[in-house]
């Protein structure tokens, strides 16, 4: 137990150090994204009835800054360990499998969570938001959180450079979360474009998310909830399965 | 039971053999030696031993404990300090400390987080940033980091490389220390003096096959007698004394020269016969055996 509260203390410190970067950052990103479409969407576009533009977004926005730090927070301490060679610290240890994964899939939703709540606090100013179904806003943000916290660190097992991990997250993380409807309701696509986007887990996590604030969806949030929870566990698995094996960490 | 057993490893990256066959069993207690030059597989089998690389074939414990199924007792128990000079940016010499106390499981450990800090000499950078240190201090750090959680078995995988005299001196006064207490100490390095003063038991490795096993004074004794090395001024080595020319001779100065000796009474007969062909001695040095003539031995041996 004390291994795992030092490797997530550390995981956290490690973040919190450099907080300019891995939490004003992106704050300010999900800011402009808001000033930006807001201000030319607002009048054009209505997804929900009676639900104003910039409202529809936000929890989008939010939803979006959860995943993509989650993601980066285990990816990036992964790689950095792995290149600058200090992953032996946290290898020579004798910490258990699952002691590592959850240490850094912890940290990673605690960045997750830091980010979407900053997020949250500084855009909500922009709209009147209402709160239908806080619980599933909850349960929406951990789980995505830990998802995307888990992706990360398969992806920073699998890459041995930088590169490979940019690529992973422009070419996979990225298009998955800008097509899973931060910025539209899927029922504007056209019938084949919705249909791709049912197979996108980032989907349903976002609509999930965005239901707990205005009790309207694309999809039943229970439906949402156990398509997002059957893709955790089997990146659970996947990830669980790689540390034991040893997968380019253990040569 | 073995400080470490060490039971046919077999271990290799894509076409090169890295270890194919090692056993070795180090008692508790020892001070062990693990030699051999570059590229002979002392890395990777301290990697093997900690649980870094995993070995294709054959199997290790420490202290009873396989390194593999049995991974969690078995890295409790062993402290390595790598070869690569790695450091987390993030962090003082005192945060560092006490999270790699905490992976092993220890919260309150400042008292002996101090007195190792105090042995290696980092009292005065204990708050100093990781980043801000010399390449000796954060040697030092290393070599603090795989101390936290007292390991009854301490791997150093070539610790004095690169280190100036100074650090040296702490480092083997208080690991030697450490060995007295009753920790097994396994080194590697380069430098044969430091192994030869330390190790009382040395493994020799080359192209991943141990070559030789023994204490470290019966390796020395393989190497009868003592070696009479003579610079002359002038003139050449007579034919009578060709034959106790020593191997290592081709690689000297021409007119330098190292003779086998078996004892000093030999000396004096070799100065005669020099006089009487007329060379002229410029100097002269009589030198014992040590483990760096073994060690050319045993490596040039095998080839």
């Amino acid at each position: 137990m004390i291994g795992f509260q030092t490797l997530l203390y550390k995981e956290v410190l490690r973040f919190w150090k450099v907080a300019t970067q891995t939490i004003t950052a992106p704050i300010m990103t999900a800011m402009l994204y808001l000033l930006i479409f807001g201000h030319v969407l607002e009048a054009h576009v209505q997804v929900y009835p009676g639900v104003r533009y910039t409202a529809f977004l936000i929890p989008g926005l939010v939803m979006m800054s959860v995943l993509q730090n989650a993601f980066a927070n285990t990816s990036s301490s992964l790689i950095q360990s792995k290149i600058t060679g200090n992953l032996v610290f946290v290898l020579l240890p004798p910490l258990s499998h699952w002691t590592l994964f959850s240490a850094y899939v912890l940290a990673a939703v605690v960045r997750g969570l830091a980010v979407g709540a900053g997020v949250f606090i500084i855009t909500a100013w922009f709209a009147n938001l209402s709160f239908v179904a806080p619980i599933w806003i909850l349960i929406f943000a951990l789980l995505g959180a830990s998802m995307l916290g888990t992706m990360g660190l398969i992806a920073g097992i699998w890459a041995e450079k930088f590169d490979q991990l940019a690529a992973f997250q422009n070419f996979l993380i990225m298009p998955a979360t800008f097509l899973s409807g931060v910025f539209y309701s899927i029922h504007s696509l056209p019938p084949f474009w919705q249909a791709v986007s049912r197979f996108n887990p980032f989907f349903y996590m976002i609509d999930g998310f965005r239901y707990g604030f205005f009790g309207q969806s694309d999809v039943n949030p229970l439906v949402s909830v156990s398509i997002v929870s059957v893709f955790f566990f089997a990146l659970v698995a996947l990830a669980i399965s790689l540390l034991k094996s040893g997968y380019k960490l253990r040569h | 039971m073995a400080a470490i057993q060490i039971s046919q490893v077999e271990k290799s990256y894509k076409t090169l053999k890295a270890l194919s066959g090692v056993s070795l069993t180090i008692e508790e207690g020892e001070f062990f030696g693990l030699l051999g030059p570059n590229g002979a597989g002392k890395t990777t089998l301290i990697s093997i031993i900690a649980g870094l690389n995993r070995a294709d074939a054959g199997r290790v414990t420490i202290h009873g404990h396989d390194v593999v199924r049995d991974y969690r007792a078995a890295r409790q128990r062993l402290g390595v300090v790598p070869q690569e000079l790695v450091f987390d940016p993030f962090f003082t010499v005192r945060e560092t400390l006490r999270m790699q106390s905490g992976y092993f499981g220890l919260k309150k450990n400042d008292q002996w987080i101090d007195e190792v800090m105090h042995n290696l000499d980092l009292t005065s950078k204990a708050d100093t940033n990781m980043r801000a240190l010399s390449g000796g201090m954060k040697r030092r750090v290393l070599v603090a980091q795989a101390l936290v959680h007292k390991p009854p078995v301490i791997v150093l995988d070539e610790p004095t490389a690169g280190v100036d005299v100074e650090l040296r001196q702490t480092l083997w006064k208080f690991v030697s220390r450490l060995n007295r207490e009753g920790h097994t100490v396994v080194l590697t390095t380069h430098y044969l003096e430091e192994a030869q003063a330390l190790c009382n038991r040395i493994a020799m490795l080359k192209a991943g096959k141990v070559v030789a096993l023994d204490s470290t004074s019966a390796l020395i004794k393989r190497i009868s007698g003592s070696q009479l090395v003579l610079r002359l001024a002038r003139g050449s080595l007579p034919m009578a004394l060709q034959s106790a020319l020593t191997q290592s001779d081709a690689d000297q100065a021409e007119n330098e020269f190292t003779l086998r000796v078996n004892d000093y009474a030999e000396v004096e007969p070799i100065l005669a016969i020099l006089r009487e062909s007329g060379a002229v001695i410029e100097d002269m040095q009589l030198k014992q055996a040590d483990l760096e003539d073994v060690f050319i031995q045993i490596m040039g041996g095998e080839k």
